[in-house]
């Protein structure tokens, strides 16, 4: 099922034009706050009546001003996963996640909401009340009730937002494995760059209420174009397996046959994974550089430089592990005479690769 | 009860009954009246805020000849009423009524209160579930506001037990049918000897509006444990 938008609303200084398709897997609308992402999903969900537009669901038009057709919010089948959990406060965890299946047409079995409740890991809370849980679990719970109301897409806005990076690195993984099972488009809206390198099948750039770029997430990400965030921000996403574990306490990936070194991550080998390498990590070398402690030493061609603001400018490489961005001086690329086609080395150490910066890979990207 | 006298036991039951009954069929259109107030827009909005606190402000004196005017016999609404055999003029139902509009505005103003007070994030999250509006009226909002329900209801129950002046306005004062509570008070107070009946009546009003207050707390306190998830 594939989701299209085309959006058009203004506010009080600020207009929002937006088009753009959510093909199945996690579409992360990404940019900074104020730049119309929660506009859009509040849009989509029905929460929100934008001043034209058309939003559908393959066949199934949500609304079309064209046509004057308009769905009410609650006969969308959206599951709409929120910020801050929303879970109903007199209900129980169980109440709650059964709320959307005494609206659903189509009848949730009991195996269904065992399904879902072992995969969040919340079977120990479903007789307690909201007020009784952790930011953590409410958020699952929130996932679960939106999950058991048989929607036709999910909506997640930042739902990881409130959370700090314990709870946060808590649920990521439910999302992936959510992206990886579920059959259905999932729109997430995330400000954070690791979110939408670990979670991303396809990126939507928003910027002041306008669609950018959009693509698969490994393009999107790669281009040194694409800084919604500002350059610092900026970090391609290179797929991997796990291809061994060493015992000094690395783990080694086989990225397109080059070997990366990443601190040791809990996963099989053959796994597949994404790893995000932020563009201020990496250095560029002329050379092969020689002893250096830096284990990770990718070669590749310099395909684009791009200058932003101040002295820094974005290059990035074509190297057989995929394509690394990375962020130099001005004066550091006139000195290394780069130019698009120049060889070049890239050069990341291990340390550098921090843990929410790697995560299991959706099976739609690896293939 | 032996030590009170059929009499004064006859106004104790009357005055629960009208209390009662104006409590309870006042809930309804409070419960419209609060919900238009915190929730709609419309014109005319601040005539019906000012409508539904009118009888807060008015003399009961005053409220009781409207009412005697527009609900007695020979009146527009009255008279109407009367072809269905609602009678009010002289009728307990007649104080109750009374009763009812004074204690209106305490129902509606508890009840706005914890309207505004529910999020409507809430309610949001709930249609997104594929609850219809009246759905997402009935398993969220309503249980929510539960406790304004109850503290508006008690209060316009206590409110209801001490009407006097409309009431005897309105119905007048006759033992049996329309002399409530206080207004058997008065009564007594008018007879010689009658002090210590009024003091017996006297000591039912403390204790009915203090178990009312009691009980109030005891279930806004259960309500509010239900609402607040822990």
């Amino acid at each position: 099922m594939t989701l299209s938008v085309d959006l058009r609303h203004r506010f009080k200084g600020f207009e929002l034009d937006a088009r753009f398709e959510a093909p199945k897997g996690i579409t992360v609308l990404f940019g900074r706050s104020g730049s119309g992402k929660t506009t859009i999903v509040n849009a989509v969900a029905g929460l929100l009546r934008p001043d034209a537009g058309r939003v559908a669901a393959d066949d199934l038009v949500l609304f079309d001003t064209a046509r004057s057709l308009w769905l009410p919010p609650h006969r969308r089948r959206i599951g709409y996963i929120f910020q801050e959990g929303r879970l109903f406060p007199h209900l129980s965890v169980r109440q709650n996640l059964r709320y959307g299946a005494w609206f659903s047409p189509k009848r949730v079995t009991p195996a269904e909401v065992d399904r879902v409740v072992e995969m969040l890991g919340i079977g120990g809370l479903l007789e307690r009340r909201p007020g009784a849980l952790s930011g953590g679990e409410k958020q699952r719970v929130a996932i679960g009730r939106a999950l058991l109301s048989s929607p036709r897409m999910i909506l997640a806005d930042e739902p990881l937002a409130a959370l700090d990076e314990a709870r946060k690195s808590e649920i990521l993984p439910y999302f992936e494995r959510l992206r990886d099972e579920a059959e259905i488009p999932i729109l997430f809206v995330s400000h954070s760059a690791a979110e939408v390198a670990r979670l991303a099948t396809t990126v939507v750039v928003l910027e002041g209420g306008r669609v950018t770029r959009q693509g698969p997430a490994v393009e999107v990400l790669a281009d040194p174009a694409v800084t919604p965030l500002g350059a610092r921000a900026a970090g391609a996403v290179l797929s991997a397996r796990v291809a061994r574990h060493h015992e000094d306490g690395l783990t080694e990936l086989d990225a397109g046959g080059t070997a990366l070194f990443i601190p040791r991550l809990e996963a099989a080998p053959g796994t597949p994974v994404r790893v995000r390498i932020a563009a201020h990590e990496v250095i560029l070398s002329r050379q092969r550089p020689e002893g250096l402690s830096a284990l990770n030493i990718i070669s590749g061609e310099v395909q684009e430089i791009r200058a932003g603001e101040g002295p820094g400018m974005l290059v990035s490489l074509d190297t057989k592990a995929g394509r690394v961005l990375a962020r130099i001086t001005r004066r550091s690329a006139k000195a290394l005479q780069l130019a698009p086609g120049t060889p070049c080395h890239a050069v990341m150490k291990t340390v550098a690769v921090a843990p929410e910066d790697i995560g299991g890979q959706g099976r739609d990207v690896s293939k | 009860m032996e030590w009170l006298g059929p009499e004064e036991w006859q106004a104790v039951r009357l005055s629960l009954r009208v209390s009662f009954w104006a409590t309870l069929s006042g809930l309804p259109p409070a419960l419209l009246a609060a919900y238009a107030l915190a929730r709609w827009r419309f014109p005319g909005k601040q005539l019906l805020n000012g409508l539904v606190h009118l009888p807060l402000i008015l003399p009961p004196v005053v409220t009781g000849y409207l009412l005697l005017l527009t609900f007695g016999t020979r009146g527009p609404i009255g008279s109407v009423l009367q072809e269905i055999g609602l009678v009010f003029a002289f009728r307990w139902t007649g104080a109750a009524l009374a009763a009812g509009i004074m204690a209106f505005p305490l129902l509606v103003r508890a009840m706005r209160l914890s309207l505004e007070a529910v999020d409507p994030k809430l309610e949001q999250a709930a249609a997104t579930l594929g609850a219809s509006r009246l759905w997402v009226f009935v398993t969220v909002t309503l249980p929510l506001i539960l406790p304004g329900i109850i503290a508006g209801a008690v209060l316009g129950f206590a409110k209801a037990m001490g009407e006097f002046g409309a009431t005897i306005t309105f119905v007048s004062n006759i033992p049996g049918q329309t002399q409530t509570l206080p207004s058997a008070i008065y009564a007594f107070l008018q007879v010689p000897g009658g002090e210590h009946a009024a003091l017996r009546l006297v000591a039912v009003s403390v204790a009915v509006a203090m178990s009312a207050l009691l009980l109030s707390e005891w279930l806004a306190r259960r309500a509010q444990r239900r609402v607040s998830g822990t």
